[in-house]
């Protein structure tokens, strides 16, 4: 790499600049390096961003400061903002464990939706009687919506490992199979009375909050943070484990860095995909049935506001570690509450396409040494 | 339910499929995944639509929104080429700005009223031609036209020209490309751009000439998504992907035409009866495409043939790809 670049014929009129840059691969990464690039990537699209929203008319101090009071501002909202980091919570793991595999698992927004219907349909068929105590009701309507993600999530493993079908392709369009497939249930079978909504869940349904307790403890009246943002740390705890301490983790984390000495090793690559896939459905299943039964407490057609899609950017934000996962979900949560009153509504979006870009430009720093050398006349 | 009508409606909304898949084929044959087509799509359909809007002139808008497509895919590959990062994740950033910031830009446009289209033609001699003639020739958007000159010219473009040769060069071995003097990086480079400026081209289609308006994510539905899943169906050919996106769309207007008439075939239609039943239908052109994919898949493997063999690996030089 250090031999200068062979001479060509100038066959065109070049610009030339005093000096160049050139990318180096680094032999190893300093340990404080990755933490520090990630912030680096968040301020200068934070800035980036803030710079767009000027140029559409807005005021960006304003608004980057509406947003922090409008999520952490008190009590109440740092509540809410965890209620909407809990889904992110469960679908970014969803990601994050299929992307150490490099599966690209895209359809966390499908796998919620069908683990949201699943969950339903225990109360909603129903499964159990009326009347049936949560400790029954609860536990299988998790176990319900974990089976209808896990399911919904194994179609695009199995044709991956069968058949090498594009899994990005197939987990995309099932997205708009299960929007259609939700659609069908609210607006046919389920619905309350022609609206496009079903009936309220049964209160042994509904997982339970802080303000339930505010007979006890007065201070969590109002709370709206329930059960299932405890459920997705414990999922965090023990994806930490899968992918750390486990044989199957071991074997994910082999593939994902080296496919070809993973199957030299005796690993079964298809069934390791199926799994994957499954378990990444399963964890996305399990946020819409967080949804429905801790927040909604119905199934209705806009359950998520692109969780599944925004779990992409958690996943890579944090760089795939889940405790990162968890960090990432709380500030996207906070945009994604706090961006609710933001207009043009696009802006969110956009915000989060800026980041993600900035995020992945960022990773040249860590895989190379840029060199900037004066240009030898 | 009349197929002349079907087909003529899949020819004129096939175009938009059709631009998408030739201009991914481009970025794709030079080894770059881009996976930003819906984001482009949803930036050139906006421009275009809100130049057209605010001057009257659709042509305007039609070239603003091209170049907005090209635009936004310089971003991609500078990430990808330059820094070298992940092909995937960045084309999904890109999706998530291009919906963002046509979101953005979009803002005041649901409302506004009819804007002059660009103009329909019905090609004399051609069109009197039985069953081709009123399927692709009578009264269709001039773009229509525009994507009939648009596939052969890539297709002898990629397979018979010397830059072509070199396109291919640079998807398929880029170190030997390198070595005979072609300049890797300028040349993907260059045809991220082309496949941005198609994917343009091709969301200026849908708000210009195939379904005009403009109705938020709405307005291309998933039509980059299913471009990018045509590619892998047309193994690379920009032939193939003009049947399949003619043939999709079609297939598309069937579906919708099925829920018209009271009775099908004798029996009485339970779309028309139901309309809860619709969302089946709506799901079957998303299905379709997962099954067209198995299917060639099965295909590709059995014969050894598919993606350009360095797609998706950034080019070092001196440097072995993984």
């Amino acid at each position: 790499m250090t031999a200068p670049a062979p001479a060509r014929a100038p066959s065109r009129v070049r610009i030339a600049l005093p000096w160049s840059v050139r990318l180096e691969r680094r032999l190893e990464t300093p340990r404080w390096l990755p933490a520090m690039t990630t912030v680096g990537a968040v301020v200068v699209a934070l800035l980036i961003s803030g710079v767009v929203l000027a140029l559409a008319g807005g005021e960006p101090i304003p608004a980057f400061v509406h947003i922090v009071r409008a999520s952490f501002g008190s009590l109440g909202v740092i509540s809410d903002t965890l209620v909407k980091a809990t889904p992110l919570i469960l679908t970014g793991l969803a990601c994050a464990l299929a992307f150490r595999m490099r599966l690209w698992n895209i359809g966390a927004e499908g796998q919620f939706l069908m683990g949201a219907w699943g969950a339903s349909a225990v109360v909603l068929i129903p499964i159990v009687p009326a009347g049936t105590p949560s400790i029954i009701t609860i536990p299988l309507m998790m176990a319900a919506g974990m089976l209808a993600g896990g399911a919904y999530g194994a179609i695009p493993g199995i044709l991956k490992a069968v058949r090498g079908v594009n899994e990005i392709i197939v987990t995309l369009m099932l997205n708009y199979v299960a929007a259609l497939w939700i659609a069908y249930w609210v607006f046919g079978p389920w619905s309350e009375g022609g609206f496009q909504l079903t009936a309220q869940f049964p209160r042994e349904a509904w997982l339970p909050r802080l303000s339930d307790f505010a007979d006890a403890i007065p201070a969590f009246s109002g709370l709206t943070v329930h059960f299932g943002f405890v459920i997705a740390l414990v999922a965090a705890v023990l994806v930490r484990f899968l992918l750390v301490r486990s044989r199957l983790g071991y074997e994910i984390r082999l593939i994902g860095d080296s496919p070809r000495a993973a199957r030299y090793a005796g690993i079964d690559v298809a069934r390791t995909i199926v799994i994957v896939f499954a378990l990444s459905g399963a964890l996305a299943g399990l946020a819409g049935m967080s949804e429905v039964s801790g927040v909604v407490h119905r199934l209705q057609l806009a359950i998520s506001p692109g969780y599944g899609f925004t779990a992409i950017i958690v996943a890579y934000i944090a760089k795939l570690n889940p405790y990162g996962v968890v960090v990432a979900s709380i500030a996207f949560g906070a945009l994604i509450l706090a961006g609710r009153e933001i207009q043009p509504s696009g802006i969110p979006a956009m915000i989060q396409g800026i980041l993600l870009f900035s995020l992945i430009a960022s990773e040249v720093v860590l895989r190379y040494r840029v060199r900037v050398t004066r240009r030898v006349a | 339910m009349d197929p002349t009508i079907i087909l003529a409606a899949g020819v004129a909304s096939g175009t938009v499929l059709l631009f998408a898949a030739v201009g991914e084929i481009f970025a794709e044959r030079s080894g770059v995944i881009n996976l930003g087509v819906e984001g482009m799509m949803l930036i050139g359909a906006v421009v275009a639509f809100g130049t057209a809007v605010a001057t009257g002139d659709a042509w305007l808008g039609l070239v603003l929104g091209t170049l907005a497509g090209g635009l936004l895919s310089v971003l991609h590959a500078i990430v990808t080429i330059s820094f070298r990062a992940e092909q995937v994740v960045s084309g999904l950033a890109l999706t998530f700005l291009g919906t963002g910031l046509a979101r953005v830009l979009g803002e005041d446009l649901s409302k506004a009223g009819a804007i002059s289209l660009l103009p329909r033609i019905t090609v004399p001699v051609l069109s009197s031609i039985p069953v081709i003639g009123p399927i692709f020739f009578t009264d269709q958007s001039v773009l229509v036209y525009v994507g009939f000159i648009v596939v052969p010219v890539a297709w002898y473009w990629i397979g018979r020209t010397r830059p072509g040769l070199h396109l291919r060069a640079v998807g398929e071995n880029p170190a030997a490309a390198d070595t005979l003097g072609v300049d890797v990086a300028r040349l993907r480079y260059a045809y991220v751009v082309v496949g941005g400026l198609f994917a343009g081209l091709a969301g200026a289609a849908i708000t210009l000439a195939v379904s005009p308006g403009w109705f938020g994510d709405l307005t291309t539905s998933g039509q980059g998504w299913i471009a990018v899943a045509l590619v892998i169906f047309a193994q690379w050919s920009p032939l193939r992907a003009a049947f399949g996106a003619f043939a999709f769309a079609a297939i598309r207007r069937m579906l919708l035409d099925i829920q018209g008439p009271q009775d099908l075939f004798g029996i009485p239609n339970p779309f028309y009866h139901d309309h809860t039943l619709t969302f089946f239908l709506q799901m079957l052109p998303y299905i379709l495409v997962i099954l067209v994919l198995v299917a060639v898949s099965g295909e590709a493997m059995r014969k050894r043939i598919g993606a350009p063999a360095a797609l998706g690996i950034p080019y070092v030089r001196g440097e072995r790809g993984h």
